[in-house]
């Protein structure tokens, strides 16, 4: 970790196209996270809201409901899409900085 | 150092123990209060000499300032069972699943509430924060800005937060150790705020991590365990466990002299929403509450700082989503275990339909019924461990904006001495210990039932705004830090006072001004417009630096270069 305040490195990597590109693609992917987690959680609390009978239904003739499968499905789905960008991040992301860092510092 | 630790830890086990000997005494009167409970105390005592051992190992490793804000560095898989320990609280633990008792799938709405947020701390700010932050989340928030308006308004917005959240987590602590231990209300409160005046005082975050590491072990444990003998009852079948649950429930209600159609009807409705949602409004105000709030908690943002880089910060975040999730379907389990197992035994409900102890008492009675008293007390210690750790979480962020961001950063313009802004954040522990007992005991009779939510409300329209607009927007300037974050913190405020969860609940109007029961969905933008606007209307010579950080701030924020090693020594 480079502690040492270097402005002329620090221009350097800021001008560089692929650092560009690497800030613009997290930012995009971390903003499509956001909106997906945002509307699937208020779409689920608006069909709580606006069709508690759809919630309500029994699923194939048993006892467990529409609500409990979306209800679970929210659990393991927040989870899942955290695991996605951390997976994404901490590999793809950091991969394509560490190079940049270590090219532009040589 | 070290003999100070034992001395606290001696006194605050004569505290408890005197505690426990006079209870013995006073329990004949009492009614609410349940028979003391030995094995509950004695597990709970095996607990707090565990933590007492770790308290008084970190003391001797804790020396300088970043010791005490940072604990030295841990791992993402810890700080992310760190982050679950301080954010899954026994009100949630026991509040979900006696919820899900009385009225079935609404208590999981609430729960998957209080797991979105964590999605939206990991792809907005987590990195950036690490990147920029040393010790506290005004650090990142004030980077480019004059410190003294931005640090003053984290640091008020921070206390206000970690106060309401405090009230409720004490308040809680007092009535649960009334009902499990059957020791009176003040000595609860007073064990609680001794013990984790204690734990920061002398272990700083070192042994805050650690106890709530602990505890998140021992609660998933636990909760694991309870659901394993739920489970094992139903023949290991979902659909035999709601199945039961819905029979149960339509006995009950057969049995409150419903006619057969009615009492089928009763039983079914437990297997979607019910009442818990009223109005949409109300319901997507609250969600984005809990959700964008998660962002803005002081005590959460501040463990981002005990990982050493970003990518550890990420992991953090991962695993704590896991817990806290996991967590979450397990109390849902249990409430329908509850349902099953519980609710025609005369020892757990009584001859009304109603929990014996108290509201809140589902899980409790269900750990008997699963593991009988040994069970129960290793349940009830767990329960009391989960408050300790929260309120360790909340002092030490409460501490550190005091001593980092007010007496470091804006009094001594970051050249104090580090050993005085050591003393200060003890001083201040100690000071908050104290205050925590005195809010505690004030506390005791009032309706603190909204308080965590408008913490999370005003995190949510005060922090989690200023975050963001200081990390991704460049016109943001310190005026409109400073000015839009404390707008929408007061508005926040003012709504949620004129609501019914106050207006009508606390003060007895008869109808509240603003009708919905939680203020963000309106108090979040207005946050987000003055920021814009005031920062737009800035023309100070101040605003110019501020625009001008932007381009730096930001690569330090993507990059993580020139960080400070905020874990690093």
């Amino acid at each position: 970790m480079s502690s040492v305040h270097d402005s002329a490195l620090e221009a350097r990597i800021a001008a560089d196209p692929r650092y560009v590109a690497l800030v613009r693609d997290r930012q995009r992917f971390s903003w499509i996270l956001t909106a997906i987690t945002v509307i699937t959680y208020s779409s689920f609390i608006s069909l709580i809201a606006f069709d508690k009978p759809f919630m309500a239904r029994p699923i194939g003739g048993g006892t467990i409901s529409m609500a409990v499968v979306l209800g679970v499905a929210m659990l393991i789905g927040t989870v899942a899409i955290s695991a996605v960008y951390v997976w994404r991040a901490n590999g793809e992301y950091d991969a394509r900085l560490a190079a940049l860092l270590s090219e532009l510092a040589a | 150092m070290r003999p100070l630790v034992w001395a606290a830890g001696l006194l605050a086990f004569v505290g408890w123990s005197s505690g426990a000997l006079g209870a013995d005494l006073a329990v004949t009167g009492a009614i609410a209060r349940q028979p003391t409970n030995w094995t509950a105390i004695a597990m709970f005592a095996g607990f707090v000499a565990i933590t007492l051992w770790i308290t008084g190992a970190a003391a001797r490793q804790t020396r300088t300032v970043s010791d005490f804000y940072t604990g030295g560095g841990i791992s993402g898989f810890q700080n992310g069972l760190a982050m679950a320990g301080d954010y899954c609280s026994a009100a949630s633990f026991l509040g979900i699943t006696s919820q899900i008792f009385n009225d079935g799938y609404d208590g999981l709405i609430y729960a998957i509430g209080f797991l979105v947020g964590w999605p939206i701390v990991l792809f907005l700010v987590a990195e950036k924060l690490r990147n920029l932050g040393r010790y506290t989340f005004a650090d990142v928030a004030s980077y480019r800005f004059l410190q003294g308006p931005v640090r003053s308004f984290s640091a008020g917005s921070t206390l206000l937060v970690v106060s309401f959240y405090l009230i409720a987590q004490m308040v809680g602590a007092g009535q649960l150790i009334q009902l499990l231990f059957g020791l009176p209300y003040l000595y609860a409160i007073v064990v609680v705020g001794g013990l984790m005046m204690v734990y920061v005082l002398f272990g700083g975050m070192r042994a805050t991590s650690w106890v709530q590491i602990i505890k998140a072990v021992m609660l998933l444990c636990g909760a694991t365990f309870l659901v394993l003998g739920v489970m094992a009852h139903v023949g290991f079948s979902f659909e035999a466990l709601f199945a039961r649950a819905v029979e149960v429930k339509t006995r009950v209600a057969l049995e409150s002299g419903l006619t057969p159609a009615e009492a089928a009807a009763k039983g079914r409705a437990i297997m979607g929403p019910g009442g818990f949602i009223k109005d949409p409004i109300s319901a997507l105000s609250f969600g984005f509450a809990l959700m964008l709030g998660t962002a803005g908690l002081p005590h959460i943002l501040m463990r981002f700082f005990t990982v050493p880089d970003a990518r550890e910060a990420r992991k953090s975040i991962l695993w704590a989503t896991v817990w806290i999730g996991y967590f979450y379907a397990l109390t849902f389990i249990l409430g329908f275990g509850a349902i099953v197992m519980i609710s025609f035994n005369p020892d757990y409900v009584d001859a009304g339909g109603l929990l014996r102890g108290g509201n809140n008492m589902a899980v409790m009675h269900l750990a008997h019924a699963v593991g009988g008293n040994l069970f129960l007390g290793f349940i009830s210690a767990v329960a009391f461990a989960t408050i300790l750790a929260v309120v360790a979480g909340l002092t030490l962020s409460a501490a550190s904006a005091i001593s980092h961001d007010i007496y470091a950063s804006v009094i001594h313009k970051g050249v104090a001495d580090p050993k005085k802004e050591l003393r200060v954040s003890r001083i201040t522990t100690v000071l908050l210990g104290i205050a925590s007992i005195v809010l505690g005991v004030v506390f005791e009779k009032q309706n603190v039932a909204f308080m965590v939510s408008l913490a999370f409300a005003l995190a949510a329209s005060g922090n989690f705004p200023v975050l963001v607009m200081s990390l991704l927007w460049k016109g943001c300037t310190t005026k409109g830090a400073a000015w839009g974050g404390s707008i929408g913190l007061l508005s926040a405020f003012g709504l949620t006072v004129v609501s019914p969860v106050i207006w009508v609940a606390v003060f007895h109007f008869d109808r509240a001004i603003f009708p919905y029961s939680s203020p963000a969905l309106f108090s979040v933008p207005i946050a987000f417009l003055a920021i814009w606007a005031i920062s737009l209307l800035d023309r100070s010579p101040r605003a110019a630096i501020d625009r001008e950080g932007y381009p730096a701030q930001r690569l330090r924020s993507e990059t993580g270069i020139d960080v400070h090693g905020a874990s690093l020594h």
